[in-house]
């Protein structure tokens, strides 16, 4: 019997005597339908204000304030709509797909490490393999969305999406076995406590190899989840909407919500496999995790809370900034950049950092439980300088990108509302541009 | 209780979805029925604490396998909804050799002994790893071997011999 969770003990003052309860199903079910839905329905928001910020646009504005309620008020709407189901379609199979595809994306809910204790199943030996189990199944309900609305557009998004999937699964696979190799554990739960001692000890920064293998990983996340430039499934220039093109109402928006609870998840995965899971940069979090006082520990597991999806919502952000700039590519063009570049350069990272770790060894165990990762004596002792050495050129390498990227940012928001007036059409006259991008016209 | 409870919802989704697969004529629902007997298979080994073995049942089942067979399909098939009239001979020989799979399967449950119940190691991914790469590993191997030469025999098939004009 494993030790009771810290809201086991606040809650039960120990472990409870029900089985069932123990389990926390209900709460967890609960939980996560109502954490699931209310960011799917944030980034749906999101995305279409940053869709407009990068249109010169104001986007959603009018439903609560700045448009935040707009995402339930369209819900609502799609929930009333009629129910409509093609007469041609396979009755049974088109109203299976919708759930098919969203059921999968939810369960993975149940394996994310959001905090220390915060974990729905902390259990799962094998959490991140059967967190990708379950997202295989989703592809499952698209094809035969596609295939059960009898519609050529649909088949044609339906066969992209097949193609699409099980080609990009294999680089996705290859650069989760680098992070994997590096961890030594399939847990998500030990993957994230394994990066609790600062900056340095994050996955990404441990060697070369990971780094770029995060950077594969964020590419096939992309394809796998149909962001752009990848959305060939669903391409609306050449397919009308692609697999769900025959879907309305409640139906599609199982679609919509089942695919920004991916981005989610991928995000979430890519987190704690890479960029250190719910630690914060300093390693504060892994340090006053040891504490006995428990509401000291719920404090602090809120705090991770935060960190944790504010990790995973800048790298949403990341995938609409690409959706939203980049052109999608021909079907060829895409298959050929999984095939013939990203497998074979995958293997070649999967080589690379297999004998990286053979021939210059980490420091093993967690960090503040078995060694303090902020003095240089445990890394000097073991003679694993040199992984120490590539863990903070790495860092410091990131924190670097950053710093030019913040400053990049700041110079285009001090510069930009100038910019922006020279562009439009009629910038001559103030009047007319404040007209043109005025709520009333957005 | 619980337990038994959650073994028999499954043993009953398994069971009715395996019955599907049988009967249904139209190929894309088999699939389906079939995808829904994995997924109780997969439950019915997460019940029995094997969840590694329910995730790779549902990754190369659910994941691969299905989307293949539905894939195929697709590509293939010539009238949207593709259903297939099965002979009586097949019809009987399919009975036959289901009766005699059935009944060789009771007997061997009910004769041989049964294993000795699996410590909680040794459904780890450690014991898994290492039993792979070391008792076992020449017939790891030997399966790997197997996979790639499909490959090769894949890509071989799907080369076309001569270059098209058209690039």
């Amino acid at each position: 019997m494993s030790p009771p969770t810290l809201l086991q003990r606040l809650l039960f003052h120990g472990p409870p005597a029900h089985p069932l309860l123990y389990s926390f199903l209900i709460i967890a079910i609960l939980f996560a339908a109502l954490l699931a839905s209310s960011i799917a329905m944030f980034c749906i928001w999101w995305e279409r204000k940053v869709s407009a910020r990068m249109q010169s646009r104001h986007g959603p504005n009018r439903v609560g304030p700045i448009g935040l309620l707009q995402s339930p008020a369209d819900g609502l709407k799609l929930a009333l709509k009629e129910d409509l189901i093609p007469t041609s379609a396979d009755h049974l199979l088109f109203r299976l797909a919708p759930y098919l595809t969203f059921v999968p994306v939810f369960v993975c809910f149940l394996a994310i490490p959001f905090a220390p204790d915060l974990i729905f199943q902390p259990h799962l030996s094998a959490g991140l393999f059967w967190i990708l189990a379950i997202l295989s199944v989703e592809v499952l309900g698209i094809i035969l969305a596609g295939w059960a609305s009898n519609n050529k557009w649909a088949v044609y998004g339906a066969i992209r999406e097949a193609c699409q999937m099980v080609s990009y699964e294999i680089p996705l696979g290859l650069s989760i076995l680098i992070a994997v190799m590096s961890a030594g554990t399939l847990n998500l739960l030990a993957i994230s406590h394994l990066q609790q001692g600062g900056l340095h000890t994050w996955l990404c920064f441990r060697n070369p190899f990971t780094l770029a293998a995060s950077a594969v990983f964020f590419i096939a996340s992309l394809a796998s989840n149909k962001r752009a430039p990848f959305d060939l499934p669903e391409s609306e220039s050449e397919l009308v909407a692609g697999y769900h093109t025959e879907y309305s109402g409640i139906r599609f928006s199982f679609f919509f919500l089942a695919e920004y609870c991916a981005m989610f998840v991928v995000s979430a995965i890519q987190i704690t496999l890479f960029f250190g899971s719910w630690n914060d940069p300093l390693g504060l979090i892994g340090y006053y995790s040891t504490s006995h006082n428990d509401f000291f520990l719920l404090l602090l597991n809120l705090v991770a809370l935060v960190i944790f999806i504010s990790k995973c919502l800048l790298l949403i952000f990341i995938q609409m900034w690409i959706r939203w700039t980049l052109p999608r590519p021909r079907i060829d063009q895409v298959l050929y950049a999984c095939i013939k570049v990203l497998l074979p350069f995958s293997c070649l990272l999967l080589l690379g950092s297999a004998l990286w770790q053979l021939l210059l060894p980490e420091l093993p165990g967690t960090p503040w439980q078995d060694y303090d990762p902020w003095h240089a004596h445990s890394w000097l002792s073991t003679h694993t300088t040199p992984a120490l050495l590539t863990q903070l050129f790495l860092s410091l390498l990131a924190i670097l990108f950053l710093l030019i990227t913040l400053t990049w940012i700041t110079h285009a928001y001090l510069t930009g509302k100038q910019s922006i007036h020279k562009r439009l059409p009629g910038a001559d006259s103030p009047h007319a541009t404040r007209a043109r991008i005025s709520p009333q016209y957005n | 209780m619980t337990q038994t409870l959650l073994f028999y919802t499954f043993a009953t989704l398994t069971a009715a979805s395996a019955l599907g697969v049988v009967l249904s004529r139209n190929i894309v629902r088999t699939a389906t029925c079939l995808l829904f007997t994995l997924l109780g298979v997969a439950a019915l080994f997460i019940l029995l604490d094997a969840e590694f073995l329910a995730a790779v049942q549902l990754l190369v089942y659910a994941g691969a396998t299905l989307v293949l067979i539905l894939f195929g399909v697709m590509l293939t098939s010539k009238n949207p909804f593709t259903s297939y009239q099965p002979s009586r001979l097949e019809l009987l020989l399919s009975l036959t050799i289901a009766i005699i799979f059935f009944t060789s399967l009771t007997a061997a449950i009910h004769t041989l002994p049964s294993p000795p119940a699996a410590s909680e190691s040794s459904y780890s991914i450690l014991f898994l790893g290492n039993a792979l790469l070391t008792d076992y590993l020449i017939p790891f191997e030997l399966s790997s071997l197997l996979l790639l030469l499909t490959m090769i025999g894949a890509a071989h098939l799907s080369n076309p011999r001569k270059p098209t004009s058209n690039q």
